[in-house]
């Protein structure tokens, strides 16, 4: 069986959930076993949604001691989880809570682990190979999981949540549930934005902005196009944005469809946080800009004027179709 | 306080990436290799600044053959005051975990410190494979640390926020930008890393769960379209038509 941790950070199930299950199903399909999906924690919503994205069962261990994760705890159970429901493929998502988990999973299962998988397996023979995108996207690394279980934690926004299925009843899971060591505080987070490694639009700016008071000209255009903002380093480390917005190698790594970066000169370093984007824009008044080398569609100009131009053929284009 | 700060090795950010002839291994004819900037910056400095505050050691530790000694002793000239190389490939992050774990299981450090993840293979799974070896919680995406006795508030990075958490040591933790600021050794800190301590220890056997198959470049980018500034109509276009992304 394939089964997938569906995590629900602050009882809410996210995008990252409904990919991996969609995901988990396909690799399920391609192996010829069911799909499973494991819910944890007491207070979580409409569980049974995730049959939608494909999750023939789910299930859910029921316990306020996983409302709030604590990387121990949730490994362990999911690793006596997966024991007892014969799972032989794990599957996480990418994000900041699965990252925590696999690592402690694969040991605890003796599982081999890759994490950040953009595409499904392939199987060679016996060889069950899947692929990643190494090198801050520069390089596909492939790599056979010989394990008999194996973990896969999927990179976001690789698949398409699929809600072909009809919702599943969930049926409670008795695992015993080890009491965490990590005492939460406080969570705080940013209300009404799509988090930037979810999002499937950013439109970013940087120094060519010249000043934080000319900001309107970007969040007009992404308020049209739905997209979140972000910005570059050096705009980040001035505090003209604030640090969440940073993308780039010390920053946020992001892979949108659509990448739109405004005044930016496209170091290398901020490069290698965005070149997993399908599309990249690049709007800049210097031809010479490093960044219109790793762009599909670039416009010299001066963004004060092109910014705006855009945001109103955008809204055409929206009043049309 | 006994802080082991774990160091990788990368080739250089700006390094041409390139593989062997089968394309099994990376080719690093040439290439510049680095401290990875997230073990530098953010987690070897925190540490240091603790120690500084609070007295103890901190211990530098690489998996990695004698060539990245040049890396290790960096990370003493920056303020760690001994250093551990396992002399060994660190062929996947299992491995390498299973090295650390075997090193550290006896030696009661009180924290223990990562970068939120190397930026040559991205993984972000050697702390969390580490601290299930030893039995310890771990935060991932620590972006601030302070400690007030034996018990540290952490600030971790989540998707759309932050989470303060709170845990007692012994923890492992993996630093992310905010953590601390980067350090230029100074000449001091240079003539006295020649003399600290660098022990080397041979390594362990463990399983193999993952084996590399091969690398592969993405296909080149086709070039980049120019579009007339005054026709942001025509980029609509593309992105709707040619990119399908509107």
């Amino acid at each position: 069986m394939v089964l997938v941790y569906a995590e629900s950070p602050r009882g809410q199930f996210k995008k990252a959930a409904f990919e991996a299950v969609t995901f988990g199903k396909k690799v399920a399909d391609q192996l010829g076993v069911p799909c499973a999906a494991i819910v944890l924690g007491a207070n979580v919503g409409s569980a049974g949604e995730l049959g939608r994205y494909g999750a023939g069962r789910v299930v859910q261990v029921s316990d306020a001691n996983l409302d709030h994760l604590d990387s121990q705890s949730a490994a362990a159970v999911l690793a006596d989880a997966a024991k007892q429901l014969g799972a032989t493929v794990l599957v996480l998502s990418h994000s900041s809570t699965g990252k925590s988990i696999a690592g402690r999973l694969a040991v605890r299962l003796n599982a081999g682990l890759v994490s950040g998988v953009n595409a499904l397996p392939e199987m060679r023979g016996s060889d069950f190979i899947v692929k990643k995108s190494v090198f801050s996207g520069k390089a596909v690394a492939e790599y056979a999981v010989v394990s008999p279980i194996k973990i896969l934690s999927l990179m976001g926004n690789a698949v398409k949540p699929d809600a072909i299925g009809t919702p599943a009843n969930v049926e409670p899971l008795s695992v015993p549930v080890p009491a965490g060591r990590i005492r939460v505080k406080a969570v705080k987070t940013v209300e009404g934005t799509v988090p930037l490694p979810e999002a499937e639009v950013v439109v970013s700016a940087g120094r060519g902005m010249k000043d934080p008071s000319n900001w309107g000209i970007v969040e007009e255009l992404a308020v049209t196009l739905d997209a979140t903002t972000a910005c570059s380093r050096p705009v980040a480390d001035s505090h003209w944005r604030p640090h969440h917005e940073h993308v780039g190698q010390t920053g946020i790594a992001i892979r949108p469809n659509l990448y739109i970066a405004i005044g930016i000169s496209g170091a290398i370093q901020h490069l290698a946080g965005v070149n997993n984007s399908k599309v990249i824009v690049v709007i800049n008044k210097d031809p010479e800009a490093p960044f219109f080398k790793a762009a599909d569609y670039g416009v010299v100009g001066d963004l004060f004027e092109v910014v705006p131009r855009l945001t109103a053929a955008i809204q055409k284009f929206k009043a049309n179709n | 306080m006994k802080f082991l700060v774990c160091i990788s090795q990368t080739p250089d950010t700006t390094a041409k990436v390139s593989f062997n002839a089968d394309s099994t291994e990376y080719n690093s004819a040439g290439v510049q290799f680095i401290m990875n900037p997230y073990d530098e910056w953010y987690a070897l400095v925190r540490a240091c600044e603790l120690r500084e505050a609070l007295g103890g050691t901190v211990v530098a530790l690489n998996v990695g053959p004698a060539a990245n000694e040049t890396t290790i002793r960096k990370a003493l000239a920056i303020g760690a005051d001994e250093a551990v190389r396992i002399d060994a490939d660190p062929k996947s992050a299992a491995y390498t975990a299973k090295q650390i774990a075997e090193y550290a299981k006896g030696q009661n450090f009180d924290l223990i410190f990562f970068g939120k993840e190397t930026i040559d293979y991205n993984g972000a799974e050697v702390g969390a494979m580490l601290a299930e070896h030893l039995d310890l919680p771990y935060i991932a995406f620590a972006s601030k640390l302070d400690l007030n006795g034996n018990t540290a508030t952490v600030e971790r990075d989540i998707e759309g926020g932050v989470e303060v958490l709170e845990v007692d040591l012994p923890f492992v933790l993996s630093a992310a930008k905010g953590m601390a600021e980067q350090r230029i050794p100074n000449m001091r800190g240079i003539m006295s890393a020649r003399t600290k301590p660098l022990q080397v220890v041979a390594p362990v056997a463990a399983d193999e769960t993952v084996k590399t198959v091969r690398f592969t470049l993405p296909p080149a980018k086709a070039g980049v379209k120019l579009v007339d500034p005054e026709n942001m109509d025509e980029l609509v276009r593309l992105l709707h038509e040619e990119a399908k992304v509107l």
